[in-house]
């Protein structure tokens, strides 16, 4: 493509988007006169003008049913994948309601996490670094507990073997014991921890507590990250893990800071803010749709996510969420729980003004959608 | 923590629009400030653009559809 074809075209920046002006220098042959190419870029200025949403389109009435549709083929569709070795994870119907509920603790949460090279490329390296990261409790190095009432103390014996193959010794766990246990006697001799009452008024059931708690203590790794398992993707290979813990992972230093993403969207948005959350909804969303084979135009789906997204928080699509934020009384209250909302406004003397769809559907009025949008205004002389 | 998270793939980029450009930029929409979408002002892809309360943030995502397009949104106190 010649220079001043290249001036023509970027002159149209702003006014047809990147993509297209792309496609169309793919597309236009090299060879093409000045006056053509002129001739080019007019039509397809009027085409893409031709094609955007007109002023007064319900796209939120078409992106429910578009995204709605497929959901109903969705249910039947979901199936489990019995003895995979992968980490489970919810797809489906229910992950897309999680996503568009925008729900605080979601039901598989899962990381994919990438690595800096030598990492990435080494299976060897890359086992030793997905062990350091797991999460591991001090009861998984416990071959035996014993408390003894007679004694009033309590005997832990430790399973050196697993130990060592975790590369800890017995004084690592005797220094994490001892900063976790306050207010009673700790010994450590080889592989045996005795926990004994100090205080007079203690009582045997506080060391039975002692012993409940003392089972969850983080020995090592990240707290949250409950499995790991690295799996090859294409070149490289990268560590998927059951729980999640972005803003800690992000910061080791063997991890790609710029790829590793979690599954769960208000940790991505407490940890990377909310244009990355409407990216994930966006990504997470469209992941199942494609994987069940479903054709929708991710058009919609980013509408939905720009919505979720738009006072800087993120919403769900929920009469806590979104919904909440209606400023009409009629069009909460048509959505769930209508006499609550109905009742609120009563109380509280809010005004409707009519300005949306439900309400005027509720009241049979035209609604303010396509034809219906513009008013008329007359001067008054 | 010298993590700098605005290197993240999700995360486009983000700019601080000056008082000329604001006021050029609401001009040419017509619009109040008011009727932006929003961002807290401790977002984290942000807070190294010192942001206050009022600001227009211009966001240059990466679109599937449109190549890039570009977003704002208004800075206030979360």
């Amino acid at each position: 493509m010649k220079a001043d074809q290249e001036k023509l075209l970027n002159s149209y920046a702003g006014k047809i988007p990147l993509s297209v002006l792309e496609e169309i220098k793919e597309n236009v042959p090299g060879t093409i006169s000045k006056e053509k190419f002129q001739e080019v870029m007019d039509k397809c200025l009027i085409a893409y003008n031709n094609a955007k949403v007109h002023a007064g389109e319900c796209v939120g009435l078409v992106a429910a049913e578009s995204i709605g549709e497929p959901g109903t083929q969705m249910t039947l569709n979901t199936f489990h994948l019995a003895g995979v070795a992968e980490v489970q994870v919810t797809t489906g119907l229910p992950r897309i309601i999680e996503v568009f509920d925008a729900r605080k603790g979601i039901k598989t949460p899962m990381m994919e996490i990438f690595l800096n090279k030598p990492y990435c490329l080494d299976v060897e390296k890359l086992r030793k670094f997905a062990a350091t990261i797991k999460e591991t409790k001090f009861e998984e190095f416990v071959s035996e507990y014993n408390l003894n009432i007679f004694d009033q103390n309590l005997t832990i014996k430790l399973n050196k073997e697993l130990l060592d193959d975790n590369d800890l010794t017995v004084k690592d766990i005797n220094g994490i014991i001892k900063t976790k246990v306050k207010n009673f006697s700790v010994s450590i001799t080889d592989e045996v921890i005795v926990i004994g009452l100090k205080g007079k008024q203690d009582e045997i059931k506080d060391l039975y507590a002692l012993k409940e708690k003392i089972k969850e203590v983080k020995v090592k790794g990240i707290k949250g990250l409950k499995q790991v398992l690295p799996v090859k993707r294409g070149e490289e290979y990268v560590i998927l893990t059951a729980g999640t813990n972005l803003k800690d992972v992000l910061a080791l230093s063997e991890v790609d800071s710029t790829r590793t993403v979690s599954n769960d969207i208000y940790e991505i948005y407490n940890v990377l803010g909310i244009e990355a959350a409407r990216q994930a909804i966006i990504d997470e969303v469209y992941k199942v749709v494609e994987s069940q084979g479903l054709n929708v135009n991710i058009r919609h789906v980013m509408l939905v996510a720009d919505l979720m997204v738009a006072n800087g928080t993120v919403k769900g699509i929920t009469r806590y969420g979104v919904v909440s934020e209606k400023a009409s009384v009629l069009a909460r209250a048509s959505f769930e729980t209508p006499l609550k909302h109905l009742f609120n406004a009563a109380l509280e003397g809010e005004v409707d003004n009519l300005t949306s769809v439900v309400e005027n559907v509720m009241i049979n009025q035209p609604v303010p959608i396509g034809t219906g949008l513009p008013g008329l205004v007359t001067k008054m002389k | 923590m010298t993590l700098d998270i605005n290197k993240h793939h999700l995360i486009p980029k983000h700019s601080k629009l000056s008082d000329a450009e604001k006021g050029k930029f609401l001009d040419s929409y017509k619009i109040d400030i008011k009727s932006l979408p929003k961002i807290l002002i401790e977002d984290p892809a942000i807070v190294n653009l010192k942001p206050t309360a009022g600001d227009v943030i211009k966001i240059e995502r990466e679109s599937k559809t449109a190549g890039i397009t570009i977003y704002y949104r208004a800075v206030i106190n979360g």
